[in-house]
């Protein structure tokens, strides 16, 4: 049955589903809903678990990468400057392979303070080797979530997930949420079992120093690991998802609409449900324009991609989030993609936008703009809606 | 796949430290010790052992620091040249 | 896909008034999504909260700027503003008010007593159920009895209780006239 819910309190039952044995989480806006749902989940006794209440995101981080160590499911969540507090134990979750989910509730990052969505957090850990799902729905935020403990715990994976969900336009949006049943998720997620961890009765160390002779395999093993492991793991997931759940997961990637589109939009998360609507208005005035929504952005879904636009004529990236002195990361994603992979012949041109920063509101009408620019010009890292009376020469 | 990353334990035990000492070893004379264990406590290898009023270094691990017989209040360890 | 606005102050209950109705529009075989848009996060500021519904998904999810129909839980909002600039051509607004709006040719702007009529069932100014009975009277969306059961599951009790009397009286009020 199909429930109106807010979207942090679908995903905290989401979660509650998936048995975790440890939670730990600082509050920040506007992540607060999900750990707020979560622990009273466990005070009224619905869910068997132990909250652990900390003094910062790292000590939440370094709680989880602990019980995770041990052996026992482990969540957390955060944003903005909770994530980026994180970093540190970030990589170190991922470099000792510790199946770590985490919710990142995308916020911008100080300063100025700013509460508001973007998605420019996750992009200071994307090198971290964790895995980055973006969910465009609240449904699809609560799918990602069941299948992210799967794919982290896969034994060929063994590493961290975290689920991107836009700030308040998910998280503290409402929408009709299909929640699954208990027997369904254990049939789907069997208990957490470990090839290694912490235990007493045959002692290791995880995580110890490792000198010039031995760091350099542990990245290229995560690197294989990404992009050959995962990438089919991801997908694999989804589909014995889809299976068993009866609702679509798509994967890597979605395309909509893409058959015979010659212009593509590129973009990741809620935005995407805005641009749908643009491309269903342009198809109806007779453009050929498709969407692909990137799904999982680490690892990055290079052979899919080329095989989606191989016959493309032009890529507009659309992104909310700037690598300052560069280029949007998904632009340069993009394009470094396509330059290394397309013959000379028929490269797609790509133009990037940046938008919706800090919360500013994205609206219909500037992506149909966007498209109409595309079709005389290329421009990369170009922002829109900027206003001009918020500028000056001096502060 | 995986790199290495775990551990065993009593793996440094394959890390024969005694090789890094630089020209001198303790010497333990077994004359006039008090069995005061200040030798044991205080080597910062854990590399002296013994029991009662007997103490011995390893010298697969010792690094000649020094310290047992500067501590040893009866001056019954002796350091030597190698 | 219609569009509704949710004017009110931080504390004033414009989200759960959001959730109510999406709620209730849910249960009557619609699809809904509602969001809020804070300015600053404290009691007392000025908000919004959103709600699209339609007969399939919502995938849009921008602010709304125009809507089809608004509803104003506090009218100081619009001391210097007419309510009809919040809509869009044969869009109603219903407003927590004891003035009388001009009519404009396109747009209808209705006011409900809410907060007196709160006041005299509850003792105190709890002016968003009214307003959403008000609101099922006048648009017909959602049976009014869909809104009492949405009501229950987002209150429990007394609660549960009043709200359902204030949305009643709301729905009374219009029917009435």
């Amino acid at each position: 049955m199909k429930q109106f819910l807010e979207g942090a309190v679908a995903i905290a039952r989401t979660v509650a589903l998936c048995r975790p044995g440890v939670i730990s989480a600082y509050p920040i806006t506007p992540q607060t809903h999900i750990v707020e749902e979560l622990s009273s989940l466990i005070a009224n006794g619905e869910l068997n678990a132990e909250f652990v209440n900390v003094e910062s995101e790292h000590s939440a981080a370094s709680c989880v990468l602990g019980a995770v160590a041990t052996g026992v499911r482990a969540y957390s969540s955060t944003s903005s400057q909770g994530l980026l507090l994180m970093a540190e134990v970030l990589f170190n979750i991922a470099g000792m392979r510790l199946p770590v989910v985490m919710c990142c509730v995308n916020r911008a990052v100080s300063a100025p303070l700013n509460i508001w969505n973007d998605q420019q957090d996750i992009m200071t850990v994307r090198d971290a080797g964790i895995i980055l799902l973006f969910a465009e729905t609240i449904q699809e935020a609560c799918d990602l979530h069941i299948q992210a403990f799967k794919i982290a715990e896969h034994k060929e994976v063994m590493l961290p997930v975290i689920v991107n969900i836009d700030g308040y336009i998910l998280s503290h949006g409402y929408e009709p949420v299909e929640l699954p049943l208990q027997e369904t998720v254990d049939k789907f997620l069997p208990p957490y079992n470990p090839a290694y961890k912490l235990d007493v009765d045959n002692p290791v160390t995880l995580g110890p120093l490792s000198g010039p002779e031995y760091y350099l395999e542990t990245r290229y093993a995560i690197q294989q690991t990404m992009n050959n492991e995962v990438i089919k793991i991801i997908s694999q997931v989804a589909k014995e998802f889809t299976d068993l759940f009866g609702r679509e997961s798509y994967g890597l990637v979605e395309s909509y609409k893409l058959d015979d589109a010659e212009t593509v939009f590129v973009a990741m998360g809620s935005i995407c449900g805005v641009i749908k609507e643009v491309v269903d208005e342009l198809r109806d005035k007779g453009e050929k324009v498709g969407v692909v929504r990137i799904i999982s952005y680490r690892p990055f879904p290079n052979e899919t991609l080329v095989k989606l636009v191989a016959s493309t004529k032009k890529i507009i990236v659309i992104e909310k989030a700037i690598s300052l002195g560069s280029n949007g990361p998904l632009f340069t994603e993009i394009s470094s993609l396509l330059y290394t992979t397309h013959n000379n012949k028929n490269k797609p041109l790509i133009s990037g936008y940046i938008c919706g920063l800090g919360g500013r509101d994205v609206t219909k009408e500037e992506i149909v703009s966007i498209y109409e620019e595309s079709k005389t010009q290329s421009p990369t890292a170009k922002f829109i809606n900027v206003k001009q009376e918020n500028l000056g020469s001096v502060i | 796949m995986f790199a290495k990353l775990i551990i065993k334990p009593a793996t440094s035990l394959d890390n024969k430290t005694g090789s890094w000492r630089s020209g001198k070893k303790p010497k333990f004379l077994h004359n006039k010790c008090t069995g005061c264990r200040m030798c044991y406590l205080l080597c910062p290898e854990g590399c002296i052992s013994g029991s009662k009023k007997f103490y011995d270094v390893d010298l697969d691990y010792c690094k000649g620091c020094g310290i047992c017989s500067v501590v040893c209040p009866v001056e019954d360890i002796v350091m030597e040249k190698e | 896909m219609k569009e509704i606005i949710i004017f009110a102050r931080a504390g004033q209950g414009a989200i759960t008034t959001a959730q109510i109705l999406g709620s209730a529009i849910v249960k009557s075989g619609k699809y809904a999504y509602a969001f809020p848009h804070f300015g600053a996060a404290r009691m007392g500021a000025p908000m919004n909260a959103f709600l699209r519904y339609d007969d399939k998904p919502i995938r849009l999810r921008n602010q709304i700027k125009i809507a089809d129909y608004s509803i104003i839980v506090d009218e100081t909002l619009f001391s210097f503003k007419n309510p009809a600039e919040t809509l869009k051509p044969q869009g109603i607004a219903i407003i927590n008010s004891l003035r009388n709006f001009p009519l404009t040719d396109t747009k209808q702007i209705i006011s409900v007593p809410a907060n007196d009529i709160s006041v005299e069932i509850t003792g105190r100014p709890f002016a968003n159920t009214v307003l959403l009975g008000a609101f099922c009277a006048v648009t017909g969306i959602v049976p009014i009895e869909i809104l009492y059961e949405s009501i229950k599951e987002r209150f429990k009790g007394k609660a549960a209780e009043l709200n359902i009397k204030l949305s009643e009286a709301g729905y009374k009020f219009i029917k009435k006239q």
